[in-house]
């Protein structure tokens, strides 16, 4: 009896909403095969990895700290990805971001700069990220150029400079020959939202962003050209809508973001530079975004399940010394179950009679 | 100041580099030709690097390492196969986290390993050839895998110009339509194409870790299989300007490293960044020059039958 699959033209949303729940199931039973593979007990796995971080507050903090660049990134990525722009150097433009702000830490630093400093930062951790992304930008609308690969490379190469930064001219020299910089002064660190804890202003920032863009994407002509670009290309040349600008906006908001993020983490976690800012926030956010449908509400979402690997990853490290590519198998796991998912609800698989062939 | 034998092991070590990207982007190329974007060759190639140095290190046989590599380059290729062939997924995320996922098996693979060292495989000498000066030690005292690497071009590249199985391959890339239309399995050519890929992406990261590199360090590929889908895009889908990329790139990831050495106050951050610089000047001039022309037609754009 042969079978045939067949595309369904409409799918009920509560079939879509499925998608991540088939990917986080698929994913566990990947998981599941992972851990007896390298010899251990998969439900105290689970339980290290996913459970318990959700039961102390302090990890509870950790977990939101974790996802708050992701959401940011992801975010931005979001509209990059609406466009069908395929930015995947966030990671760099993270680090450009950062750059740029820690500057005016750093030449702030010891004289009595007021509290402007902080929001200036940040505004330059927008500046630099979002430059970095223009970049990929101008070389595709300019020259045809791939911006896939062009915005990978310039991730390398921020990284590269990052490294030169601190273990050259913005080494501490009281600092041990350490390769960091000296701590940001108080004025250029973000505030801490508890007592206890990490949690930082950064997430309410986030959180206004998130906001922001549901907006823009979803209820605006803005949105809605960008939609169209990555849908339609041919649709959005003849309403109207200029196909470089929207290649030069959301590369400017996706590295504006990231850089934000950066500069978020640097301000909010780490207190100072250092040649490694980010444990690939970059390129999990490109999950982080597709798990959460490019929808800014669900990518709020998706971050903290995300940042829970993470988490789980570093618990994992120190009580099962299992190894922290366990956290990246899971991610990428997540993102083929995601794609995979994706497609499979909007097809149905149907038995179909012989029929003759004349 | 530069003598012979200095110029000889530089050319020599150039042409050792090169292989690596050379392999790597041989299979990407036949991949694109059929019309699928393969993102997963870092992927693919650090797997291929974890599996081939943990099994040479477990059996000591370098060749059963390269086969392994193999194998495992082609099985992780099957899962990009399965998404972006089959399931008609975005080709490009789905090479993406075709290579998320490979980094991370190759990690837990691998750490075991770490702080390890091989006997890397041998150089192949020809008695008398290997000991001309300048060239010798470049054209005759490299190890099996550049000799691997320039048959397997010579064979990609009459294979796809002269063959019919090239011809199907290239119709399937330029118009999966028509070529379904007369009676081609699009998709399984498509998913062979792929494996292909998978196959050389792990016979190069064999090649890292088997010979250039002899040990194993956690992504250690470092971007080089970004740079190889770079180089198919600088090569216009031909083979033979892909061996010239191939060895450019080689030649500039050597260089700097001799200029490091030299100390001549250039930031070493810098020179290490040039392979980088260079693959976007690279895309940029080749993108500038023939706008796209040489893509095959139906690259990226998943095929799916009507019936």
């Amino acid at each position: 009896m042969p079978l045939r699959i067949e595309r369904q033209e409409h799918i009920s949303g509560l079939r879509l909403t499925l998608v991540p729940l088939i990917a986080i199931a698929f994913t566990i039973i990947v998981g599941t095969v992972m851990f007896v593979a390298l010899g251990h007990d998969p439900i105290r796995a689970f339980g290290i990895y996913f459970i318990e971080p959700l039961t102390d507050t302090w990890t509870l903090q950790e977990l939101v700290v974790k996802a708050c660049p992701l959401m940011l990134i992801g975010t931005g990525l979001a509209f990059c990805y609406r466009a069908n722009r395929w930015n995947i150097g966030a990671e760099g433009q993270y680090v450009a971001g950062a750059v740029l702000g820690s500057w005016l830490a750093l030449a702030t630093h010891g004289t009595d700069a007021g509290p402007w400093v902080l929001p200036a930062m940040l505004a330059l951790g927008v500046i630099g990220g979002a430059l970095w992304g223009l970049i990929p930008a101008f070389l595709r609308v300019r020259f045809g150029a791939s911006e896939i690969l062009t915005s990978l490379m310039l991730v390398y190469v921020a990284q590269l400079g990052l490294d030169y930064l601190v273990r050259g001219p913005w080494r501490d020299p009281q600092g041990f020959n350490f390769p960091q910089s000296v701590t940001f002064d108080d004025v250029a660190l973000m505030p801490l939202l508890l007592g206890e804890g990490r949690l930082h202003g950064g997430i309410l920032i986030a959180l206004v962003v998130i906001a922001a863009a549901t907006f823009v994407l979803g209820r605006t002509l803005v949105g809605y050209s960008i939609e169209l670009a990555g849908s339609a290309p041919r649709a959005a040349a003849f309403a109207g809508f200029d196909e470089r600008r929207v290649t030069y906006g959301v590369f400017a908001v996706s590295g504006g973001l990231a850089g934000l993020a950066g500069m978020i983490e640097v301000t909010g976690t780490i207190g100072q530079m250092q040649p490694s800012i980010s444990p690939g926030y970059g390129f999990t956010a490109i999950i982080a975004a597709m798990l959460g449908r490019l929808h800014p509400v669900l990518i709020l979402v998706s971050s903290l399940v995300l940042a829970l690997t993470y988490i789980g990853g570093e618990a994992a490290q120190i009580t099962m010394r299992l190894p922290f590519d366990v956290t990246r198998v899971f991610q990428g796991t997540l993102l083929i179950a995601i794609l995979a998912a994706d497609v499979l609800v909007r097809y149905r698989v149907r038995r179909v009679e012989e029929v003759g062939h004349a | 100041m530069l003598d012979a034998a200095i110029l000889g092991a530089v050319l020599a070590s150039i042409v050792a580099a090169a292989t690596t990207l050379l392999l790597a982007s041989l299979g990407e190329l036949v991949a694109e030709r059929a019309g699928t974007l393969n993102l997963g060759v870092e992927g693919m190639m650090v797997v291929g690097a974890a599996v081939g140095y943990a099994t040479a290190y477990g059996t000591g046989s370098l060749i059963l390492g390269a086969i392994a590599a193999v194998l495992a380059g082609v099985m992780l290729s099957l899962v990009f196969a399965v998404l972006a062939v089959w399931l008609a997924t975005n080709q490009v995320a789905s090479g993406l986290a075709t290579t998320i996922l490979g980094l991370g098996i190759a990690g837990l693979i691998g750490s075991p390993f770490v702080g390890t060292r091989l006997d890397g495989a041998p150089e192949l000498r020809i008695a008398g050839l290997t000991d001309l000066p300048v060239i010798g030690e470049m054209l005759f005292g490299q190890d099996a895998f550049v000799y691997l690497s320039l048959l397997l071009l010579a064979g990609v590249a009459y294979g796809l110009s002269r063959t019919r199985a090239g011809l199907v391959l290239r119709a399937v890339g330029e118009n999966p339509v028509a070529a379904h239309a007369l009676g081609h399995p699009v998709r399984g050519i498509r998913t062979l194409a792929v494996m292909f890929g998978g196959a050389c992406a792990g016979l190069a990261g064999a090649h890292l870790s088997l010979a250039y590199t002899p040990f194993w360090a956690s992504d250690m590929t470092a971007g080089r299989g970004w740079i190889a889908l770079a180089l198919v895009v600088f090569s216009a889908w031909k083979p033979l300007w892909l061996l010239a990329g191939a060895y450019l790139f080689g030649a500039v990831s050597i260089l700097q490293l001799h200029v490091q050495g030299f100390g001549l106050g250039v930031p070493s951050q810098l020179l290490s960044a040039l392979p980088y610089i260079a693959t976007v000047v690279a895309l940029v001039a080749i993108s500038a020059l023939k706008r796209g022309q040489g893509a095959p037609a139906g690259l990226g754009v998943p095929f799916v039958p009507d019936r």
